[in-house]
């Protein structure tokens, strides 16, 4: 190191100011992306990460916009989150989701008129202990999503027994360093209890089962490199109603992280059986944006 | 029919695109014999990752305060040593235990983020391969505790 050089930094070490940073000082994607139901994590599965990079000094939040576009249905969320030291996180999601093909089903079969079913997401989730990139343990986080289903004449008809249900799970997530090829390893295990038809969109309980049930819901990734995160999704469901066998969700994802501003996720989604229309598939695409 | 089918299309070519990229980072990482302390370029490379580090916390408002009044000289040379040491090169870092170094300055999260964020940056301004700086924060994030005074 030359004088000069020695000269310059304690000059500027010196003159240091107190200012804080304007977005959170968390690594890069150690957000996750925005669900489909709003809380951090991958695309269908929620993982024990807190959105945004609020480190434990710092607020922070996201807002995101997400779609899937399957065989005989589409899919629009727009979620919103808000972190409160890395240690809270509060989100809000709307679900709209385009019946298509289903809309001439209800008409012959149910008499009934109805394209659309809206569902609401408010969730919290708690990071009880670790730190995902730091604790040789991982990451241990709890959350609640309380839903709301905004057109339940549908649900009901198909027998749904609830408009509104509450989901409660526990996650963990731990990112192993230099573990595949000398790559960053991501891994998350998620168990939940809920009585949701399809996330509640098809509300909540029904004529087979009527109780909580625990699912188990899981993800890997590998980080190509800071910014390219590729891996796959599993998220098992309950099979609450006569009317239709519900599926388990998987999904294959590719998230794009250029820095902490902006995260495009693409996923091929396979959602299985989906009232009564079968073995749909199709694409994911989500934009989320941290400030 | 005609969307399936041009999904699947889709599909196929975005697994395929994931495959090549994993049989790339293979080929990239074809190097076994490699040690970490030569991928990040013996001592002197790993002296100018420290001294673009140096740079970065000046211009970090969040880290900046903590390192008021230090010897620039030593903290260089100490963790450059260090870090050289870690990597399995022939250094003997003569600094203080990382516990006892840290154990006044209470750093918080943020900070210790921060200093990972800027040891990264500097990694990638001297093209340190992607596998080098993992294994590399591998090594580092085992004194987490110690800095944390956890």
């Amino acid at each position: 190191m030359t004088a000069r050089l020695l000269v310059t930094l304690t000059m500027a070490l010196l003159m240091a100011s107190t200012a804080m940073a304007d977005i959170g000082s968390r690594i890069w994607a150690t957000g996750g992306v925005t669900t489909i139901e709003g809380s951090a994590g991958g695309g269908l599965v929620p993982w024990a990460l807190l959105g945004s990079y609020a480190s434990d000094e710092e607020w922070g939040g996201t807002l995101a916009l997400s779609r899937a576009e399957v065989d005989d249905y589409s899919l629009t969320v727009t979620g919103a989150g808000l972190n409160w030291n890395n240690r809270l996180e509060l989100t809000v999601a709307r679900q709209t989701l385009d019946l298509d093909s289903l809309v001439f089903t209800l008409k012959d079969g149910f008499g009934l008129e109805q394209d659309e079913l809206n569902l609401d997401i408010f969730g919290a989730k708690v990071r009880l202990a670790g730190d995902v990139l730091y604790s040789p343990w991982g990451q241990l986080s709890a959350g609640v999503q309380y839903k709301r289903q905004r057109d339940f004449t549908v649900p009901s008809a198909i027998g749904a027994r609830d408009d509104t249900g509450t989901d409660i799970y526990f996650s963990g997530s731990k990112l192993f360093f230099a573990a595949v090829l000398d790559r960053n390893l991501l891994v998350n295990l998620t168990a939940r209890a809920t009585r949701a038809n399809q996330g509640g969109l098809l509300g909540f309980g029904g004529d087979q089962n009527n109780s909580h049930e625990v699912m188990m819901e899981g993800g890997v990734g590998i980080f190509l490199t800071r910014q390219w995160l590729v891996g796959a999704e599993y998220r098992q469901k309950p099979d609450n109603l006569n009317f239709a066998a519900e599926d388990d969700w998987w999904d294959l994802f590719i998230a794009w992280v250029p820095d902490r501003r902006l995260a495009v996720t693409g996923a091929f989604v396979s959602l299985g059986d989906i009232a009564t229309l079968e073995d749909q598939q199709g694409l994911y695409l989500s934009l989320q944006g941290s400030f | 029919m005609m969307a399936n089918l041009y999904l699947k299309h889709l599909i196929a070519a975005l697994l395929s695109g994931i495959a090549l990229i994993l049989v790339g980072c293979q080929s990239l990482n074809n190097q076994p014999d490699e040690s970490l302390y030569q991928q990040l370029g013996e001592r002197e490379g790993i002296a100018n990752v420290v001294e673009d580090l140096l740079y970065l916390i000046v211009d970090d408002e969040r880290i900046n305060q903590q390192f008021k009044g230090m010897d620039v000289a030593q903290f260089h040379r100490n963790l450059t040593d260090q870090l050289c040491e870690l990597s399995g090169g022939p250094c003997t870092y003569t600094g203080r235990p990382m516990r006892e170094l840290h154990s006044d300055m209470s750093i918080t999260d943020t900070e210790f983020n921060a200093l990972a964020e800027n040891l990264i940056l500097a990694m990638e301004r001297n093209d340190i391969p992607t596998g080098a700086q993992n294994r590399l924060i591998k090594a580092l994030v085992t004194m987490y505790p110690d800095i944390r005074n956890l």
